[in-house]
């Protein structure tokens, strides 16, 4: 009997009665991290990491019930054993490891290994049963060393003061833009935050995540930002005309899809970062060893090819199609949350 | 490499024409005539030839990585362009080596042509040991030769020409026609304006149309007095050049194709020395032009046998004058140069064997009697109609405000999505590529024509979507889709085809709009597609 299974509200524990990050409200939810379409409003009770408390608290209906549990340390729910453990993907992600009768499983949500400033490192944990993400499961998405991609930013930052046009980065307004944030070099220019993402600073500094100051992006600070500064936006400020204060502009996409020439093309923007939240083909390969387990279950983006290939190299390997999600391709908007 | 790798990569992500313009000069600046003469040719669609076959490197590829050969097809599939895939797949090299641009092409590529599948793979897997990701990019790109980046040739000329500051025109002029890939070549190319000598078979640029926009209409209306109608004649373009005794016909695309035009270039012997015309070239038969379709058999041969010379034969039809009597006449009048083409193409006997014939003005004293003849177009086998001003000099590339073409609304019919695969390049991973079908007599839907312009992105997208939401079944890349999406499509004609189950083929079919008011009950029929068929 597998620890989980998958119903339509989602990935389901009977031995605890919970579920991990429903898509529908339920009595009893634990939700790895704050992206909108892993927690969402409704459910009774929720619990999560404690540096994640405040970014859901924002998610959900006010006064919802949150309980919160330190990484590492063990809970009886119902008969399972929770834990729950730094996946890296933004501040206060989990990994949720259940044990029951000497079987551990452990849902990875989305995670990756890569160096982040602004969120807890992941850390393997020893299982029997492994739930990956495979958003980018695929060979061709091998990230490049965080450090090459911000001596690019800075870079091309540079180049655009010389050339008088104002950088703006587009980036998922939650965990990709204070990553970038905590990352960037205040001394070059000042830096403007479009308003969306404004919301979300006060839970990382409360966490000790230590930012370069910052200008909100609105009229008032256009002068201060025009021609020298860079300014974070999330996609959805794409081409819409609250551009024109910033004057002549050079914009850029910070995602995994960057990766791909054809998909930043497509985006017709003047510049792709290949910055990712999500762990690469060679990450997945090297947490699977990592973990010790031998049933892989892979869900998002191209499971049916790690599938095969973990089948191919001998382990037990099938997948988990969580629907009610935005699909993968580079056109939907589910593109610009990774 | 490394020069020429950064330009590639800033011409491919660079948005803006200025950007583009900079980045040209700077490289064109920097890098010695060796390497830039190859740069040049390639950036100006001179492609070299493919050195090893795309599915040979694949499985080098799942060779060399150690990865099954699916799993490298299943990422070439999702990147749409093999080049980036492999440059993706590969390992980072052991030991980065530096190329030139010039030693890459003469000493690795070109050898590389005569050699055993054996020995180019173990090339192949030096230099994927020794490039970085964006080197074995461009690498990848001159292997398979296919090398094509979104620069237009006069970003090309302009980026030349703020570098070495010389006039467009005259880069323009010594670069067109056929030339040799040499540092040689490339000094003189760049080299200061003084008394320009041409060799003799030398072509001029190209003056080109824009499409005539309905504002233009309403200002051109009151302007009649100062412009010339003519046919746009459904061809192609050409180029002809009489000089020291010697006869020269170049397309479009800069290419010598004196020998598929034989009986045109028996005409145009009798011309005087220092003669260039501007013309089409179209399929003639008793008088009256044939259809592109014919005209498509006779294109592209070295020599021409008895027969097709009867069945097909071709005229050239003359609009301007670019050389008279060894005169450069580019900056003289329209008026002027079209008066001494009448006395040049009129001077010999004009009998149905002349292959050269004027293409005359239409009798135009209303812009409705413009509008009558528009009409009259597609009747007639022409394309539409062109627009000149009558004191326009002949420029190079496409100009504002001298010459226009108004083509004929093109057919239009309505068809249902019935296949689909995605598409290359700006549009990989999404489905693109079209297959519609209309209604045959037995009530079947029959595939008629395949798409794949003239959607907007955002239009593409809800395909795309609505695509992998109705996959009835899936034939490797092809996926079939229940019939229910109707689009409009547009094409320029029918001709019969029993290459195709339908039976006929289509002329530049392509995707109008949307028809999300419609259901696939109220698609066309093949029956009224056939009725187009030209007998």
């Amino acid at each position: 009997m597998p620890l989980i299974e998958l119903t339509e509200r989602g990935i389901y524990c009977s031995v605890g009665d919970f579920y991990i990050d429903p898509s529908r409200p339920v009595k009893k939810a634990i939700i790895t991290h704050a992206h909108s379409d892993h927690a969402r409003p409704g459910s009774k009770a929720y619990l999560c990491a404690e540096s994640c408390r405040e970014l859901l608290a924002l998610r959900l209906q006010k006064g919802a019930t949150i309980e919160t549990v330190r990484f590492g340390d063990e809970i009886q729910i119902g008969d399972a054993t929770v834990s729950l453990h730094p996946a890296g993907h933004i501040l206060g992600s989990s990994q949720i490891r259940i044990e029951h009768g000497g079987n551990v499983c452990v849902v990875s949500g989305d995670y990756k290994l890569q160096q982040d400033h602004s969120c807890e490192a992941f850390e393997p944990v020893r299982c029997d049963h492994f739930v990956t993400e495979a958003t980018f499961a695929l060979p061709l998405y091998r990230w490049e060393a965080e450090e090459n991609v911000f001596k690019d930013i800075h870079t091309w930052w540079q180049r655009n003061q010389q050339e008088s046009r104002t950088s703006i980065i587009y980036a998922y307004a939650l965990g990709k833009t204070q990553r970038i944030l905590a990352g960037l070099h205040s001394d070059i220019g000042p830096i403007g935050l479009h308003g969306s993402a404004l919301q979300f600073l006060a839970p990382y500094k409360n966490q000790g995540v230590k930012f370069p100051s910052v200008l909100s992006a609105n009229a008032t600070n256009a002068d201060a930002l025009r021609s020298k500064g860079l300014v974070l936006a999330p996609p959805s400020a794409m081409k819409e005309s609250w551009l024109k204060k910033f004057g002549a502009c050079s914009e850029a996409f910070a995602s995994g899809w960057m990766q791909v020439r054809g998909k930043r093309r497509m985006r017709a923007l003047d510049r792709g970062f290949v910055i990712s939240d999500h762990v690469d083909w060679d990450g997945i390969l090297e947490t699977i060893e990592a973990t010790g387990a031998q049933h892989i279950t892979a869900t998002h983006g191209d499971s049916a090819v790690l599938v095969r290939y973990l089948q191919e190299k001998g382990y037990r390997a099938d997948a988990l199609e969580i629907t009610d999600r935005a699909p993968t391709s580079s056109f939907s908007n589910e593109a610009d949350s990774v | 490499m490394k020069a020429f790798t950064d330009l590639y990569l800033e011409l491919d992500l660079s948005q803006g024409t200025k950007q583009k313009v900079s980045a040209l000069k700077e490289y064109f600046l920097e890098t010695p005539p060796e390497d830039a003469v190859h740069a040049l040719a390639f950036l100006s669609g001179k492609r070299p030839s493919r050195v090893v076959k795309t599915t040979q490197l694949r499985e080098w590829m799942a060779e060399f990585s150690g990865y099954p050969l699916w799993l490298v097809e299943e990422c070439y599939d999702h990147a749409g362009d093999l080049a980036e895939t492999l440059s993706l797949l590969k390992k980072p090299p052991s030991q980065i080596k530096e190329y030139s641009l010039g030693s890459m092409v003469n000493e690795i590529l070109l050898p590389m042509q005569n050699l055993e599948d054996g020995e180019k793979k173990r090339r192949v897997f030096e230099l994927w040991d020794s490039l970085g990701r964006h080197e074995s990019f461009v690498f990848h790109k001159l292997l398979t030769g296919g090398f094509r980046v979104g620069v237009a040739k006069n970003l090309v000329i302009r980026g030349l020409s703020v570098a070495y500051n010389l006039p467009e025109a005259i880069l323009a002029h010594r670069m067109a026609g056929e030339w040799p890939i040499t540092a040689q070549f490339f000094e003189k190319l760049v080299s200061p304006e003084q008394g320009e000598e041409i060799s003799p078979g030398q072509p001029y640029p190209f003056f080109l149309a824009h499409a005539l926009t309905e504002s233009e209409e309403q200002e051109l209306r009151k302007e009649i007095k100062d412009l010339v109608f003519e046919w746009k004649w459904d061809g192609i373009r050409g180029q002809l050049i009489k000089r020291a005794g010697e006869v020269m016909i170049w397309s479009r695309g800069d290419e010598a194709v004196t020998e598929s035009f034989p009986e045109i270039a028996d005409s145009a012997s009798s011309l005087p020395d220092g003669t260039v015309l501007d013309g089409e070239i179209l399929a003639w038969k008793q008088g009256a032009p044939l259809s592109f379709f014919d005209l498509q058999r006779r294109l592209g041969r070295k020599s021409v046998g008895k027969k097709l010379l009867t069945e097909v034969p071709v005229k050239f039809i003359a609009y301007d004058l670019l050389e008279d009597e060894g005169r450069d006449m580019r900056e003289v009048p329209l008026r002027q140069r079209r008066e001494r083409l009448q006395n040049v193409v009129a001077s010999p006997l004009a009998d149905e064997s002349f292959c050269i014939n004027l293409s005359h003005s239409l009798d135009v004293q209303h812009w409705s009697d413009v509008q009558r003849f528009r009409e009259q177009a597609r009747e007639e086998q022409r394309e539409g109609i062109m627009i000149k001003r009558l004191s326009s000099s002949y420029g190079s590339g496409r100009k504002k405000g001298a010459w226009w073409k108004w083509k004929v609304e093109p057919y239009t019919f309505d068809a249902v999505l019935l296949y689909a695969q995605k598409g290359h390049g700006r549009r990989a991973g999404v489905y693109t590529d079209y297959t519609f079908a209309v209604w045959d007599n037995d009530g079947n839907l029959v595939p008629v024509t395949k798409a794949y312009s003239g959607l907007t992105d955002a239009d593409f997208r809800k395909v795309d979507a609505f695509i992998r939401k109705n996959t009835v079944d899936r034939f490797g890349p092809v996926r079939s889709v229940k019939p229910q999406l109707v689009f409009e499509l547009a094409f320029e004609g029918v001709r019969e085809s029993s290459r195709h189950k339908s039976g006929i083929a289509m002329r530049f079919p392509r995707m109008k709009r949307l028809r999300e008011d419609k259901t696939p009950r109220e698609v066309d029929s093949l029956r009224s597609l056939q009725k187009l068929i030209k007998k």
